[in-house]
């Protein structure tokens, strides 16, 4: 069975191209919008999608993300709501989903269930920031047997054992986060970052995309130059919260999201 | 016993729920310890602050009247709260900053309620000349203004905390962010048995000195062990301190109590362990009061230490296989406790081991006339005078 996320990077590969990965937080300021929102991304060139589900003590995230969700959580966005998003989005397209979200909402509604739903709901893959693999086991199971990518954290203060251990945890892809720290806020992008992806590079043909911190094309081209492609989270979402009251809201992000585009 | 099956686990909770910036940390976290349990230096060290600059050994005091009052059951007191700082916290934070110094790491941050493990945290960073920042939530900073204040008299940065519910819960997961971003040159002092592995067991060995020096000492006074041990349980620290050195002897019997703030059938109370069912907080899987789709839930209690949704993986463990009980006492019932040691011993408790005293009322009805009880008075109560002379009037 392929999965939309390798099938993605095979085809980006082929066009010698580099992967553009947005994260936006489900249901800000609503559903609907969040839906419209991820089909304007793909027209943008945006071309995988990061589903963020809220949760109450978002432990790896700063204060935009948390902003977001709390926002979220107040409007009644609930796993059960992202995954009928999730179906939504899948009946009008192809592009490639993966949930990002903290292990208690698994494991509030089982790990099997749960990876049945999200296969059902179109998902492609999943992203749990407080899960290290070695308390992953039974979830990249289920998840294997739902066809759902399990996508690890490389991080610049990972040992070689733990680089080791997620390049081959990983499916779709291996998340190198670009420095210490929580989501959002400003990077510069560690010195370490070269030579880790070198790193993984001589392990390991899975693609590697960088995320944490980013927001402006300098980077993006800095990054590609190195990896396969770039994840961008708080900068959209604090577009999302910036322009929350206006009715050109989409227009403004899809500009921004273009022009990271290279 | 070492109460753990697969490592890093207490039955089926625990683990290292954490982002993988941390594990590199919580790995050399675990190596060091390891490190120093086996160091003569380190133990002497440790002892040493424990007794000379702690206080250490606390009494183990009979309370003749409280006693006579409840008629059937004999109560020791372990007086915790007569330590340095006032509370029990300072076992667990003189111990972490031995560690943190061995670790080289220069700058200390904590999380805090009641805002007794923040000044405990702040003395030890004053003593060993370490910058230190605390996270509180704001509700908590306003009703313990007073601890707040000791904080930044020892020198450190008291950081107000305004998410979520303005209290304990928020303040840890703050200081874990900060911890995900500093964490090369940063010890996380975490003041509870919960968090990721190793924490849940290096504070619990810490804490185990409260019932390895209690258990010494009610051999040598009744020439017998305790028929119960009797703790307030939050987080679960000074419980699990007291709990864990009697675990194999299996007459003696563990009661926890957790705080039922308005009513455990309420909305508004603390019970992780009766009420909370198998989540992930904090790095750790344990018991977690949560909703219908697996968001937190805010707890509710009068004794700030007590305000947590959840609780440590060993209580959950021991309350799986049944060695120890929980029960739950009212925000209304430990302020009758509160008056009820001051009254009749002259003590005045913190309002988190009031919760255990008032269930003493109800142990002496439950329990063989003549049980020998012993309950760990973790902190004293000056801290809560002012907000509790808000709500009990004495005119």
């Amino acid at each position: 069975m392929t999965n939309r996320i390798n099938l993605k990077f095979s085809k980006l590969k082929k066009a010698n191209k580099k992967a553009l990965i947005v994260y936006i937080m489900a249901g800000v300021p609503n559903i609907n919008f969040s839906q419209k929102l991820v089909l304007a991304l793909e027209q943008n060139g945006v071309d995988l999608v990061e589903l963020g589900v809220p949760f109450s003590d978002p432990l790896a995230d700063g204060p935009i993300i948390q902003q977001a969700g709390t926002r979220a959580l107040k409007h009644a966005v609930n796993i059960a709501a992202v995954f009928s998003l999730a179906k939504r989005i899948r009946a009008k397209t192809q592009i490639p989903l993966i949930l990002m979200l903290y292990y208690n909402l698994i494991l509030h509604l089982g790990e099997e269930k749960f990876c049945k739903q999200a296969k059902f709901s179109g998902i492609d893959g999943l992203i749990v920031p407080d899960l290290p693999i070695e308390e992953a086991q039974s979830l990249k199971r289920t998840c294997r047997k739902n066809n759902l990518a399990t996508i690890f954290f490389v991080t610049p203060t990972s040992s070689f054992k733990r680089v080791k251990r997620a390049i081959f945890a990983s499916t779709g892809f291996i998340y190198y986060i670009s420095r210490t720290g929580v989501t959002g806020k400003k990077t510069k992008l560690a010195d370490t970052l070269k030579a880790q992806i070198r790193q993984i590079r001589r392990i390991s043909k899975k693609p590697v995309c960088v995320g944490f911190g980013i927001n402006s094309q300098e980077q993006v081209r800095a990054i590609n130059r190195i990896a396969d492609g770039c994840i961008i989270g708080s900068a959209v979402v604090a577009w999302t919260l910036k322009n929350i009251e206006q009715n050109k809201m989409i227009d403004n992000i899809s500009k921004f999201v273009r022009s990271l585009n290279v | 016993m070492r109460a753990k099956l697969r490592k890093g686990y207490f039955g089926q909770f625990g683990g290292q729920f954490a982002p993988e910036t941390l594990m590199f940390a919580l790995e050399e976290l675990e190596r060091e310890y390891s490190k120093a349990r086996q160091d003569k230096k380190f133990k002497v060290e440790l002892n040493y602050y424990l007794k000379d600059f702690a206080g250490r050994p606390t009494p183990l005091y009979l309370a003749p009247n409280l006693s006579k009052s409840l008629k059937r059951i004999k109560v020791y007191l372990k007086r915790e709260d007569l330590l340095h700082t006032g509370a029990h916290k300072i076992n667990n934070t003189l111990g972490q900053v031995l560690l943190a110094r061995r670790m080289k790491k220069q700058r200390i941050i904590a999380e805090t309620g009641a805002g007794q493990h923040g000044v405990a945290t702040a003395t030890v960073a004053a003593l060993f000349n370490m910058s230190c920042d605390i996270y509180m939530g704001e509700e908590d900073i306003a009703r313990q203004s007073l601890n707040v204040f000791r904080m930044k008299m020892l020198g450190a940065k008291v950081i107000p905390v305004n998410s979520g519910s303005k209290t304990l819960k928020d303040a840890t997961s703050e200081a874990i962010r900060d911890w995900v971003t500093n964490v090369t040159t940063t010890h996380y002092i975490i003041g509870s048995i919960i968090g990721p592995y190793p924490f849940p067991m290096i504070v619990r060995d810490f804490q185990s000195i409260i019932g390895k020096e209690a258990r010494q000492q009610i051999l040598k006074i009744e020439k017998k062990l305790p028929d119960y041990l009797v703790a307030c349980v939050g987080g679960g620290s000074n419980s699990i301190g007291l709990f864990n050195p009697f675990f194999n002897d299996r007459l003696v019997k563990f009661i926890g109590i957790e705080a039922a703030g308005k009513g455990v059938d309420s909305n508004k109370h603390a019970a992780s362990l009766l009420k909370g069912r198998t989540g992930v907080l904090h790095g750790s899987k344990m018991k977690v009061l949560q909703d219908n789709f697996g968001q937190i839930k805010i707890a509710h209690s009068i004794a700030p230490g007590l305000d947590y949704p959840g609780v440590g993986p060993e209580h959950c463990f021991y309350q799986a296989i049944k060695r120890a009980q929980y029960f739950a006492v009212t925000d209304k019932q430990a302020l009758e406790g509160f008056e009820m040691l001051s009254r009749l011993e002259g003590i005045i408790p913190a309002l988190e081991p009031a919760h255990a005293i008032y269930f003493l009322k109800n142990l002496a009805k439950l329990a063989k006339s003549g049980s020998v009880v012993i309950l760990c008075l973790s902190g004293r109560g000056d801290k809560d005078v002012m907000s509790v002379s808000k709500i009990l009037n004495y005119d």
